[in-house]
């Protein structure tokens, strides 16, 4: 229950982390708030050699939205400042109300939305809402860059795009067009747990009322968070009435591949989905009114 | 490695390997047991301290990160010795607490809630509560402590 030995960095600027990660390689990893790493070193499942620690690169701990109205979120940027952003709340309120559901306040003080998605557990809530609303991670290694959409961002359950030297060093998320709603609801067996199942919507209506785009994305819902294209594409030319929710639910459940935990066995999962999409479509519908 | 660590505002410098939880740090070189260590992976919330003000697991951090920032502990609460604050009297006069193993961590974490939410209600503090085990009390006499302190 106490970690392995490691040597220590920590640089204060984003070139001399990539610097170290580069020079490191395999044997190091970065350490953001720490909140699924360190956990993982005292139970000694991680034992990296090498630390890269990003807390004093203070130019990594940045949120703001840039001229077309999207998000910028850097990678030492915690949860507790996303969440206490009046701004965020206003013109990214799925963010929000999934974080709430993200651990608990304690957690949420040095965890970070990077870190967390570096690390991709399938199970957690953030990955799914990155596939919701569309976001691209800025990828940084020495001498270079890339813009990863989040949909092939996550590979499996804890493996990503990120090569070894690479740093998801930003997260970009566009602003929501107007008419958009959105909606995150999950089933976790305690508040703060792992869902069981979670479900982000996100729907916009055209002047006439009906759906001109949808989507739809799940935790726990398989080896990486999961988009259901299908039924989201189903969606689109509805009036966005219960029964088109049900459609979309019965799709869903055909799109998903949950992996089953002691918890609830992927029968279980399947039920959950198929109750908690029309609740959340029809929430987020509401919410487009 | 030497680290420089301000904890109720009282300066320790040691000697620390880098793997060094804080939680250990507090415990084990500055021999304030007050923060108690339970689950050692965040799950627990015994070992919540307050860092910077906020309400963080010290068993999640290593003690070299908290050069340069303001940890407060339980023993900091107390506004001299053999009195109790506020809150740690709420905590005793609404019986919120049996074996008091969980009660350092639930302190740190409402001195930071009812900063922030001086009057809250039944729900916001089952809620702020949600990040701390307690297996003796059944929550409602801690939940009863809360709203007491909030009354004062």
């Amino acid at each position: 229950m106490k970690p392995a030995p490691f040597a220590w960095h920590a640089p204060e600027d984003v070139a001399e982390a990539l610097a170290l990660k580069a020079s490191h390689g395999e044997a190091a990893r970065f350490l953001a708030g720490g909140q699924s790493l360190v956990p993982a070193m005292n139970f000694r499942v991680a034992q990296p050699a090498v630390l890269v620690d990003l807390n004093r690169v203070s130019a990594l701990d940045s949120l703001n939205f840039d001229a077309a109205g999207g998000l910028r979120i850097g990678a030492m940027c915690r949860y507790r400042r996303i969440e206490r952003d009046a701004e965020v709340a206003r013109h990214l309120p799925l963010l929000v109300e999934a974080l709430a559901e993200v651990a608990h306040p304690q957690i949420r003080t040095r965890g970070t939305l990077a870190g967390n998605l570096s690390h991709a557990d399938p199970a957690s809530e953030m990955p799914a809402v990155m596939l919701a609303l569309e976001a691209r991670f800025l990828l940084r290694r020495q001498g270079g860059e890339r813009l990863v959409a989040a949909r092939d961002f996550f590979l499996g359950p804890l493996a990503t795009a990120l090569a070894e030297d690479e740093m998801l060093a930003e997260i970009h998320i566009p602003a929501l067009p107007p008419g958009s709603g959105t909606a995150f609801l999950e089933v976790a067996r305690r508040r703060g747990d792992y869902a069981m199942m979670g479900v982000a919507a996100v729907l916009r209506r055209g002047p006439d009322g009906r759906c001109v785009a949808a989507r739809l994305a799940l935790c726990s819902a398989g080896p990486t968070p999961i988009l259901a294209d299908r039924a989201a594409a189903n969606l689109v030319g509805t009036r966005l009435t219960g029964e088109d929710f049900a459609a979309a639910a019965a799709l869903v459940v055909t799109e998903i591949d949950p992996m089953g935990s002691v918890q609830a066995s992927p029968a279980y999962q399947r039920h959950l989905a198929g109750v908690l999409v029309p609740r959340a479509l029809a929430l987020a519908a509401e919410r487009a009114a | 490695m030497k680290v420089t660590i301000r904890v109720n505002g009282v300066e320790h410098t040691r000697e620390v390997e880098p793997r060094l939880l804080l939680s250990d740090f507090l415990r084990h070189e500055i021999g304030l047991t007050g923060t108690h260590v339970g689950c050692e992976h965040g799950v627990c919330g015994a070992c919540t301290i307050l860092w910077d003000g906020a309400p963080a697991r010290s068993c999640l951090a290593f003690a070299v990160q908290a050069e340069g920032h303001e940890i407060r502990t339980v023993e900091g609460l107390a506004p001299a010795p053999g009195k109790l604050n506020p809150l740690q009297q709420a905590f005793q006069d609404a019986h919120g607490l049996q074996c008091g193993y969980c009660t350092p961590g639930i302190l740190m974490t409402m001195t930071a809630f009812l900063e922030d939410n001086p009057k809250p209600d039944e729900a916001q503090v089952r809620e702020a509560l949600s990040g701390n085990l307690c297996r003796c009390t059944g929550y409602q006499h801690i939940v009863d402590a809360v709203l007491l302190a909030s009354q004062a």
